[in-house]
């Protein structure tokens, strides 16, 4: 399911955080949206998901105004995963995975064996289904964002949105999250900070600058030396070590 | 764990619990209509409540028979009925904030309740005990409107919302104060401190139809949309990229319990501490999920109040202490229970 957004402006009060953005994603890609703190990747991000309205422009999902699209009908399509969402609550693993069945179900209906099929599918994409019955509050920084992932699989969506999914994740588990997503079969819009993680596991990435889109491409295309120097205020040697179009940055102290 | 977890072994003993607590229920309320000043067997009042019911035409004593029918069974039903309410209501607000203090009073619905009651009792606005009702019920809902707008509508976040409560609360508890302080005698005071804290006497059959009403509709409504309320559980975003028009969600379960407390307060005073307590015992025995917590909300709270009611009544012969004393009493306790078992494990 293709994703295209044009001209999207959004702002708060004066400030405006988005601005002008056009950007199109091609079905089962992966995009990289990166850029400095406060550049408007999260923000961004939340406008590509329909959680907030753009001021001006729009954003189409196979060529319909998300817009027009009732709120429970888009959740049947997209799901969005959080950054650290959390919760005192007291749930288990499953019953964070079953709330993704939650627009699929209407307030009577029963529990059925597509919502279980679903469920049970998300839970061994993340491989947690071994523990489906343990507590939220005794999982790892990990697993809960895998159950997070988890839960978005149980919607069904055909896209998905990630805000920085591999925050306060140690390497391991951030290349794991980032690998899982890119394999799954989904078109999938992923907010991240480590650049060489984004060239890894990308089809093509985003730059943001003050709201402004100021690269769009391949990550061999978009990951320059000028480029990081500009924008990251890093001095940095990109190589294409095994000419696999995925360059590796090493940033320099001075 | 099957696919029938929810509808069936899981709602099997959810089932088994209601239908032992719904039997815990009726047996205090009948306690609660056999004792008091006048005492009378309990196989007296079965046949005078069902001979009130039309069920069978048994010879008992007349007094006996009105005293259980026309003055106590109402009493009883009525503190079911409210603390069911009230802990239906702390429970759709500890969702909706995401707080664990969240209670039926958050939103400055018993303080509000309670300037209008003080104005009828003070100055005397209106007169007789139906417009102490309606006065209450007016400041309730003035209280909750002043909420609602210092939170945009409820589209703001939770921790604004409970700001405006608190704000709403101290403006009310204020107007309270001063009205009781510039214009009431020392009998007032008294009559104002009294009715606060909350009081089954005076209350019949009118009074339970009305509130049988508002809280079953309350509860249809809740129940409507529990699905909703689960999805709140990791924020309104998430429950907003999960389909849920949060606002209007959180507009409706506001004023659906604004409605509900404001109805409860203006009949039997602001009664604390059930609408805080019962949802976090419910939880710990049905888990989180609201479509089985709102019924076992309903069902312990309405145990909770018949026995507190119970309880005012026996523990000072000749003399009927303030519920809200007795939730209090209890409650008190209780709530230091949870706080000390979810004290950071360090």
């Amino acid at each position: 399911m293709s994703v295209v957004a044009s001209n999207l402006v959004w702002g708060v009060r004066r400030k405006r955080i988005v601005s002008d953005v056009s950007l199109s994603v091609a079905q089962g890609e992966t995009l990289g949206l990166i850029g400095p703190n406060g550049s408007g990747k999260s923000s961004l991000l939340r406008l590509l998901a329909g959680l907030r309205r753009p001021q001006s422009g729009r954003v189409e999902i196979s060529g319909q105004d998300i817009a027009q699209i009732p709120r429970r009908a888009l959740a049947r399509q997209l799901a969005f995963v959080q950054q650290n969402a959390a919760t005192d609550t007291n749930v288990s693993v499953r019953d964070v995975v079953r709330l993704g069945r939650t627009p699929h179900r209407s307030a009577l209906s029963g529990w059925s064996a597509a919502d279980e099929l679903a469920v049970a599918s998300a839970l061994e994409r993340v491989d947690m289904t071994d523990r489906r019955a343990q507590p939220w509050q005794t999982l790892s920084g990990g697993e809960r964002q895998r159950v997070h992932i988890a839960r978005a699989l149980a919607q069904s969506p055909r896209v998905m949105f990630l805000d920085e999914p591999t925050n306060h994740l140690d390497i391991h588990h951030q290349i794991e999250i980032l690998r899982m997503v890119r394999d799954l079969d989904l078109t999938s819009i992923v907010a991240l900070h480590d650049l060489n993680l984004a060239a890894l596991f990308c089809d093509r990435i985003a730059v943001l600058q003050n709201g402004v889109l100021v690269a769009f491409g391949r990550p061999a295309e978009v990951l320059t030396q000028p480029l990081l120097r500009d924008i990251f205020r890093v001095q940095a040697e990109v190589s294409d070590i095994d000419q696999t179009g995925r360059p590796h940055i090493r940033f320099m102290t001075g | 764990m099957t696919p029938s977890d929810e509808t069936g072994s899981g709602a099997g003993w959810l089932a088994l619990f209601l239908v032992l607590v719904l039997a815990v229920l009726a047996f205090a309320v009948a306690l609660a209509t056999a004792i008091g000043d006048y005492s009378i067997g309990l196989r007296t009042v079965t046949l005078a409540i069902t001979n009130g019911l039309g069920l069978t035409g048994a010879d008992i004593p007349p007094i006996e028979e009105s005293v259980v029918w026309d003055l106590r069974l109402s009493r009883a039903l009525v503190a079911a009925l409210a603390g069911a309410g009230l802990a239906i209501c702390g429970a759709i607000l500890q969702a909706l904030l995401r707080n664990a203090l969240a209670e039926p009073f958050v939103l400055g619905v018993s303080a509000g309740a309670s300037t209008g009651a003080v104005c009828v009792i003070v100055l005397g606005i209106g007169a007789g005990s139906l417009s102490l009702s309606a006065g209450a019920f007016a400041g309730a809902f003035a209280a909750f409107a002043l909420v609602a707008i210092l939170s945009n509508g409820a589209t703001s976040g939770p921790n604004h919302t409970i700001l405006a409560g608190v704000a709403a609360s101290q403006l009310f508890n204020a107007l309270t104060s001063y009205v009781v302080t510039t214009s009431g005698n020392a009998q007032q005071a008294r009559d104002v401190m009294f009715w606060l804290l909350g009081s089954f006497g005076g209350v019949r059959w009118p009074d339970f139809q009305l509130l049988c009403a508002v809280v079953i509709c309350g509860l249809a409504i809740c129940l409507w949309m529990a699905r909703a309320l689960d999805a709140f559980t990791f924020g309104d975003e998430d429950a907003a990229a999960l389909g849920v028009p949060v606002a209007r969600i959180r507009l409706i379960l506001f004023a659906v319990t604004a409605m509900m407390t404001a109805t409860i307060v203006s009949m039997v005073g602001s009664i604390g501490f059930v609408g805080l307590v019962v949802p976090h015992a419910a939880r710990h025995v049905v888990g989180p999920l609201h479509l089985r917590l709102l019924p076992a909300c309903a069902a312990v709270g309405a145990v909770f109040m018949v026995l507190a009611d119970i309880a005012s009544r026996v523990i000072v012969a000749q003399q009927t202490i303030p519920i809200g004393v007795v939730t209090a009493l209890v409650g008190v306790p209780f709530f230091a229970i949870i706080l000390y078992r979810s004290r950071p494990q360090t």
